[in-house]
């Protein structure tokens, strides 16, 4: 598909529009429907569809290998994180009311952050898979 | 979707079973929206029919796009998936009513959170303050899962790609 230019051109035009929503149900997920897992596997669907567009091999160039591994597991450790702040501040473990002195605001805090971790654990486990499943098919 | 399932079912082109999970992924997530579950609706959209389509695509490139006769006749399986069907449905019996008010699950821990959650966590959505902060440790569970998920597809499918190149 690398050279159909009516898809090169409309992916052009949707894949920051993609990225844009995927952030917005990230950010968003407070006060809609949305949250980390859903807006991670929206960043690897675009992602997927850019690779399938511009070829796997840029696709690694713009995601390398490493970033996605590293996703992988940067993801569960700052929402680990999360948990061991609550602690070290005082509460129990994955307590966000004592992140702040006002505890909604811990609260926004800690959801927030967390969030993030789970959009980055699924995006890069979603991403490893697709890269690891396509390599396959170009190795043989 | 019942006829997505029966065109499942009876076609031998993979491509063709490929596209009809996808279909029916979407269903399913109308489905979600028809019981008010947006979130889970949107998930559905984009995992089950965006990116498990695309890896099912992936997969189906390394076979054949014909799938093979069945070795054996498929009357045991039948058996077996109609008989624990008939005793899920059993099951339902005992159920309350679907969207009766008095049923356990409403009248255990949900109401505390649908009347503190807003006003301890700040957070308008409940499914975002039960997921992430009351239930914070299930979530992290969660993650865990899919951490696990991806590093098991590392370990199955790279380790593999070595072994042929230290054998070249």
């Amino acid at each position: 598909m690398k050279n159909d230019i009516i898809l090169r051109v409309i992916g052009k035009l949707l894949i920051p529009f993609i990225l844009l929503f995927a952030l917005y149900v990230q950010l968003h997920g407070d006060y809609g429907p949305g949250g980390g897992f859903q807006a991670g596997a929206i960043i690897a669907a675009a992602m997927v569809f850019y690779a399938m567009i511009y070829g796997l091999s840029t696709a690694r160039r713009v995601f390398p290998d490493w970033l996605v591994e590293s996703m992988i597991a940067g993801g569960v450790l700052l929402y680990l994180a999360v948990g061991f702040a609550g602690l070290y501040v005082g509460g129990n473990f994955l307590d966000y009311f004592v992140l702040d002195a006002d505890p909604v605001t811990g609260q926004h805090r800690g959801i927030f952050w967390i969030e993030l971790g789970v959009a980055i654990t699924v995006c890069g486990v979603l991403l490893k898979i697709f890269y690891l499943f396509t390599q396959r098919g170009q190795d043989q | 979707m019942m006829v997505a399932v029966v065109a499942l079912t009876r076609s031998r082109n993979l491509f063709a079973v490929i596209v009809l999970f996808g279909l029916y992924s979407f269903l399913t997530a109308t489905v979600m929206v028809a019981l008010d579950a947006v979130d889970v609706a949107m998930t559905e959209a984009a995992v089950g029919a965006g990116i498990s389509t695309v890896l099912l695509l992936g997969a189906l490139h390394l076979c054949n796009s014909e799938e093979e006769k069945p070795a054996h006749k498929p009357w045991l399986p039948l058996l077996v998936t109609i008989g624990t069907g008939l005793v899920l449905v059993y099951g339902t019996w005992d159920l309350p009513a679907f969207s009766d008010p008095v049923a356990p699950i409403h009248t255990h821990v949900a109401p505390r959170y649908l009347e503190q959650g807003p006003r301890e966590t700040g957070v308008p959505n409940v499914v975002t303050a039960v997921l992430a902060s009351y239930r914070g440790f299930d979530t992290l569970g969660e993650t865990m899962v899919v951490f696990t998920a991806g590093i098991g597809i590392i370990a199955l499918l790279s380790r593999r790609r070595y072994v042929r190149r230290g054998k070249q």
